[in-house]
Parts: structure tokens; C-alpha cells; sequence
């Protein structure tokens, strides 16, 4: 049976009705959400965080995760970023009609299953269906509020003599969309690094990791994220490029097309600035909880040139490490 | 046999401890020099490898380099770019070319602009994506704007023989193919030039051979070496030429012997030749006219030929540089990007003056990115 979304599942009637009991409240379930309020009416202890984002991706399946998981993972790692726990999430559906209901069921399942992750919940909500050719098949826009736990945070705190860890190897989630949207086989191994954060950043805080800022590498990659740090603390990040983790399978796929790793998104790698006396007891937990060794010390921070960001190279140059063009586009030969 | 590993394409050709051996063999031969080396870079690709990896930095100061003429975005003349626009707004058409090319900027458009606006334009990965593009819009035509030196034209050559065998009715070429050996002898000939060795573009050469840069060799009396682009192979280049130069040689020589031969890939020459020929005239971006430089289709193949199809709507008036850019020179290898007074301040790569600012390939863009520390 291959049931489609129809214009009707957004026109607010019995359609719609069914939509949100039969799948929504199915999957999201929860005391808030089930309540069925025009708002949400919710109980936190301090400071909160919040945070927005719409995800919009192509394809919509791909190797280790799917738009759901994006849409829930990217959001509530933007507050466990700033040291927030992660509890409430409001969702927003845009679907184009004619869009497979199953597709739609997988997605909902694996938001639900990443929810899961961060023990947050989905306590708010609205869906939307768009004549066929208006949108590509579906735009989710989650919004979450979390509860600080370890407060003060911040791109602006970072000071001469810190370090700059990155927790697993980049570039996994550009490389990853890129192969499948050209169809290129050679990366079987490849897959998305697409994980709630929560998890490893609880972690840390609980064993007494003091991060002074963290950011999760996505849009833009590793130089991003390091470029808006320098400007926002008036630093010069200095990165030893050998120790930049970056597989084989993503490094070979830069190599055919001629981009960088640093410029490529990353869906559940974060970037840690850090005192240098915690550099090893981060690292241990890091390696130790993911299971996987990749997490590296990458550089430091100095007062060579403030505001920009200068790569090391193994053979004793350095250049700058610049921004990523806004739309990654292949070399032509 | 042991199967091919992604890390080969790279591993061994960024090993630090042999380009800290070679810089230092650079540094000892460079000191035998009677006279500074001022190696021009033939292709752009170069000119990134030198600025990305740093390897300025290791070599002693009467080593130069100068920019070549050697990236077709770079080069790519305002009009050219007003012809891809002119074709992309014509009902039911979808306009495919290759990457950086929807940012070079014509005389009031790029490729990039005209797509917001709603124009079906697509970079593509490789040119054989076209034909899936081309199955897929049956009511729609579809044209590709060809770009590319010699590296390029036989992926083009390709696509034609598949459009011809599959018999596809919807695909027009418009051909931009530049060639390599034509545009070094514009830039020498003048003898302003103060080149006096070239490191020549391994991928040209794997389609050419080696041997398309013997007369130059000949006729202006330097040594040449081709060479691939990992920074073991561009210093390997290096060393190559103080040698020749030392030994006062003037030969062409190949750094990248793991795929060029002098002879080239003869079937891809067959193949371009099969339906291509030399176009008496050209424009390249900066520099002007090169007589026989670029390729087009050949008559009998007019019924794929754009160019020819939609000459109607083809802005035909020869269109200006921006007045404060010096491309042009730059390209001849008689300024440097921070010669430039607008270098980094009204044109960066966010909002391209010219085009050398556009490419990643492009000497401008390198400068501005890898450049100043
Ligand atoms: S596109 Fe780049 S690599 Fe290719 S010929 Fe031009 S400059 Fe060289
Ligand atoms: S800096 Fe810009 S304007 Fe100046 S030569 Fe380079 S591309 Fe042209």
C-alpha cells in the first residue's frame, strides 16, 4: 500500500485530525504534547537555552541518518553546545503533497528514536502540506529549549593559551551527502556523523571538563566554527594540520573534487576550546566514551594574528586556514 | 595485485619528510644559479598547490614564480559568459557547465545571479551527467557551455560520441575549449616577460604528451618540466628546472612519470580531433585575441553547435574589463595580485572584480586565501 500525503492532511479537518493522532502523537507521545493546548505550558529550574533551525536536506535518506534525525540532533546539540541539558522541542512539518506516508513514518520514528538520545521531548507542534513542486518533499523546523547546567559558555571566552580539540574525525556529513547525491561508490564505508551530543557532553561536564566554548562543526565545517571563534575573542587560532582527523574515505573524495575537509559539514562533531591542563582528561573521556580514537588535539590558541586562523603544515609552512565559499562548488579539471 | 587504496591518490606525495629533503636540495643547487629562476606556472592549479601547501616559504629567494594564463575560469572573456546567460534565459532551456564557472562575472550577470532568478542552470560534477539530465527534460533543451584546457576537451569529446551513438536529440554544445601552448607563446613573444622556466600541467600532458611544449622549449631557449600537483611533485618540478638551468639545458623534461608520456593519451587526441578544429580567433580575458588558442565544433557537426543554432540571440558587441583590474597583465606574468589596488578590498572572493579573483584556481583568489603570512 503506498499512501501518499494529500493537501487535506494540512487543510486542518479530519484528514489532519488523523495525521497528527495516527502518526504525531503516536510517536511523539507525552503528557504535554497529548494535553493538545494551543501552547505548551512547561516547568524548568534556572537559566534556559533556546534555539532554532530549519533542515532542509537531499537526499532525504542517506548513509547514517535521514532528515528526522538531522532535525532533532541539530537543534538540541545547538543547546548542549552552550551546556544546556536538553528538554523541550517544538516541531514544524512542511510537506510537499504527494509525499510517500511511509517516508514520513521513518522520519517521525527516527526523530522519536533521537529524541530518546537526550530524553527531551516533542511538546509542541504544527504541519503544513504544500501543493506538489512548492518545497522538495519535506522542510522540517524544530525549535528546543534546554536547561543550563554548566553556564558562562561562550565563542567570546577563548584566550591565549587555550587549546582547540575536535571530538572525532571531520567532514563525515558533507562527504557522505555529496557521494550519494553524485552517486559515487567508491566510499562505501562512508556515513554521516550525524549523533545527539548530549550524551558525550554530559559526560565531560560531569567529569569536571570545563569547557571556555564549544560549537558543533556544521554548516561551513571545522574553518568555519575556528574563524568565528577567532573574530569573536579577537584570537589567532594556530591548527598543527597533521593532527586534523580526517578518514581516508572523506579525504579521498576532497582529493577527486578538490575540496577541503575543514569546509565540509558535520553533523555530531563538536569543536572544544579548552584550558591546556584538561587537554588530556578531555581526551581520555572522549576516546574512552565514543569508543573510537579519533578525537585530537588540533591547535592552540595565540596572539600571532588575531582574528584569523593559520594552518601549520607538517613540512614547517603555514597559510591561512579562510572561510568556506558559501556554495561548495567541484574544481574544473 | 594490491587493490588501489583511496589514501594512494595522496599519501606518498605530501610525505613532510621528503619535501623537507627536497627543499633542502633546492636550496643547495638554487645557490649555483648564475641568475635568479623566475618559473612561470603555466596553470592555476599550480599556482594553488604553491599557495595552499605553503611551498613559497621553503624555497630561497632567487626562486619566483609568475602566474600563466592557465585556468580557463580565469580566462574566460566577459562576452563568452554573456553568450552562456543570453542562452540560459531562453524558454524551456536547461544551461549545465562545469563548477566555478556560475561565478565568473559577465559584462552585468554571472551564471549564479541568473539562477536565482529562476534559470535552470546546473554546475555539473562531470560532463556525462548531461546525458541523464538530457533523458530526464525530453521537451527541454539542453546545452552545455564547455570549458577546459586540454584536461577537459576529451571528457567533451566524450559526450558528443554518446549524444551521436544514442542518437539524443536535446543537447547543444557551446565549445570554450582554450588550448595551453598558443597562449604561453602570446605571453613570450612579446619578450616583456621575464620567465625564463615553466613548470607545465601534468593533467594537460596525460591528454597532449609532453611534447606540445617542445617548441616552446625550443624557440625561447628555457627549460620546461611538467609536473603533477602534490607539493612533492611541484617541488620535484623545482629541483628539475635549477638543474637544467645549471647545466645549461633547455629541454622538456616530466616530474609525473606515473602518467605522462611525451606521446599523450592518442586515442583522446583521436577523439576531440574527430569533431573539433582550431578556431582562427579567441579572446582571452586580459589578454586579447590568440589566433588557432580554442577549439569549436566542425561544420559537420553544426546541428549541435549552439553558437550556431541560437546565433540570433547572441549579444555579439565585444565587451570591456573592469577598468582598476589587472587580470590581464597578471595572466602575462608582468604583476603579481597585490599589485593590484583594488587586491582584497573592492575585490575579494565574495564579490569578484575580475576573474582571477573568482576561480580557487585563480592567482587573485590564492593570493587573498593562502596569502600574507
Ligand atoms: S581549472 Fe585549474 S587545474 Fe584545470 S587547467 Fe585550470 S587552473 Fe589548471
Ligand atoms: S584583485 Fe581583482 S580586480 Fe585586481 S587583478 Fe585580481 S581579480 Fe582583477
Amino acid at each position: 500500500m503506498d499512501k501518499k500525503i494529500l493537501l487535506s492532511h494540512g487543510g486542518g479537518g479530519e484528514e489532519s485530525n488523523q495525521l497528527i493522532h495516527e502518526l504525531f502523537y503516536q510517536y511523539f507521545s507525552n503528557e504535554i504534547l497529548l494535553k493538545s493546548e494551543d501552547a505548551a505550558i512547561l516547568t524548568t529550574k534556572g537559566n534556559i537555552a533556546f534555539t532554532t533551525d530549519s533542515f532542509t536536506v537531499s537526499p532525504l535518506f542517506f548513509a547514517g541518518g535521514d532528515i528526522g534525525k538531522i532535525a532533532i540532533a541539530g537543534t538540541l546539540n545547538d543547546l548542549s553546545m552552550m551546556g544546556a541539558k536538553p528538554l523541550y522541542v517544538s516541531c514544524a512539518f512542511i510537506i510537499e503533497e504527494g509525499m510517500d506516508y511511509n517516508d514520513l513514518e521513518k522520519i517521525v520514528k527516527s526523530m522519536t528514536e533521537e529524541l530518546s538520545h537526550n530524553d527531551a521531548k516533542i511538546v509542541c507542534g504544527d504541519t503544513k502540506v504544500v501543493p506538489k513542486g512548492s518545497i522538495d518533499k519535506i522542510f522540517i523546523t524544530t525549535s528546543g529549549i534546554g536547561e543550563v547546567v554548566t553556564p558562562g559558555i561562550s565563542a567570546q571566552n577563548i584566550d591565549e593559551h587555550d587549546m582547540i580539540i575536535v571530538s572525532r574525525d571531520i567532514g563525515r556529513h558533507g562527504a557522505t551527502i555529496l557521494a550519494e547525491r553524485e552517486s559515487i561508490d567508491i566510499t562505501s564505508n562512508l556515513s554521516s556523523d550525524c549523533k545527539s551530543l548530549w550524551p558525550v557532553v554530559k559526560h565531560l561536564l560531569d567529569h569536571g571538563i570545563k569547557p571556555k566554548a564549544m560549537r558543533d562543526a556544521t554548516r561551513g565545517g571545522l574553518a568555519a566554527v575556528l574563524n568565528e571563534w577567532a573574530v569573536s575573542s579577537n584570537i589567532c587560532i594556530e591548527l598543527d594540520e597533521e593532527a586534523i582527523p580526517i578518514s581516508e574515505e572523506v579525504q579521498g573524495l576532497c582529493e577527486i573534487f578538490g575540496f577541503e575537509a575543514t569546509d565540509f559539514a558535520n553533523e555530531g562533531t563538536f569543536i572544544l576550546a579548552l584550558r591546556p591542563e584538561q587537554v588530556d582528561k578531555a581526551l581520555k573521556l572522549l576516546h574512552a566514551f565514543q569508543d573510537d580514537q579519533s578525537a585530537s588535539l588540533i591547535g592552540k590558541v595565540t596572539t600571532k594574528k588575531p582574528k584569523k586562523v593559520i594552518l601549520n603544515t607538517p613540512w614547517g609552512s603555514s597559510r591561512y586556514l579562510d572561510l568556506p565559499k558559501g556554495e561548495l562548488l567541484p574544481r574544473i579539471c | 595485485m594490491k587493490q588501489l587504496q583511496l589514501k594512494d591518490l595522496y599519501h606518498a606525495f605530501r610525505d613532510p619528510k621528503t619535501i623537507k629533503s627536497l627543499a633542502l636540495l633546492i636550496e643547495k643547487e638554487a645557490k649555483k644559479l648564475s641568475e635568479p629562476l623566475h618559473i612561470m606556472e603555466v596553470c592555476g592549479g599550480h599556482t594553488h598547490t604553491i599557495m595552499k601547501y605553503g611551498l613559497k616559504q621553503l624555497l630561497p629567494k632567487n626562486i619566483t614564480f609568475i602566474h600563466g594564463p592557465g585556468c580557463p575560469v580565469c580566462i574566460m572573456p566577459k562576452d563568452r559568459i554573456d553568450h552562456a546567460i543570453a542562452l540560459a534565459n531562453m524558454e524551456d532551456t536547461i544551461l549545465c557547465t562545469l563548477g566555478d564557472m556560475i561565478r565568473v562575472p559577465g559584462s552585468k550577470s554571472t551564471l549564479a545571479k541568473e539562477r536565482a532568478k529562476g534559470r535552470d542552470i546546473r554546475p555539473l560534477y562531470t560532463p556525462m551527467d548531461i546525458i541523464k539530465i538530457a533523458k530526464e527534460n525530453s521537451d527541454k533543451k539542453v546545452i552545455f557551455f564547455a570549458i577546459g584546457f586540454e584536461t577537459t576537451t576529451p571528457m567533451t569529446a566524450a559526450v558528443i560520441k554518446r549524444v551521436l551513438d544514442e542518437c539524443i536529440q536535446n543537447i547543444y554544445f557551446h565549445i570554450n575549449h582554450v588550448l595551453v601552448p598558443p597562449a604561453v607563446k602570446a605571453i613570450m613573444d612579446p619578450g616583456k616577460a621575464k620567465i625564463n622556466a615553466f613548470i607545465g600541467p601534468s593533467h594537460v600532458s596525460v591528454i597532449s604528451g609532453a611534447k606540445i611544449y617542445e617548441p616552446l622549449a625550443q624557440t625561447y631557449q628555457t627549460p620546461i618540466v611538467v609536473s603533477g600537483f602534490e607539493p612533492v611533485d611541484v617541488m620535484e618540478g623545482i629541483l628539475m628546472l635549477i638543474q637544467q638551468k645549471n647545466e645549461g639545458r633547455c629541454e622538456v623534461e616530466i616530474a609525473y612519470k606515473r602518467s605522462v608520456t611525451r606521446e599523450g593519451n592518442l586515442k583522446a587526441q583521436q577523439m576531440i580531433d574527430t569533431y573539433m578544429e582550431p578556431r582562427a580567433h579567441f579572446t582571452w580575458r586580459g589578454i586579447g585575441d590568440i589566433p588557432n588558442s580554442a577549439l569549436r565544433l566542425k561544420e559537420e557537426y553544426a546541428y549541435l553547435d549552439a553558437e550556431k543554432i541560437f546565433s540570433d540571440i547572441l549579444p555579439k558587441a565585444p565587451v570591456q574589463d573592469h577598468k582598476l583590474c589587472i587580470c590581464g597583465t597578471i595572466l602575462q606574468g608582468l604583476a603579481n595580485p597585490q599589485d593590484c589596488s583594488v587586491f582584497g578590498t573592492s575585490c575579494t572572493p565574495n564579490s569578484p572584480l575580475g576573474s582571477c579573483m573568482v576561480s580557487d584556481e585563480g592567482a587573485c583568489n590564492a593570493y587573498y586565501r593562502y596569502g600574507g603570512l
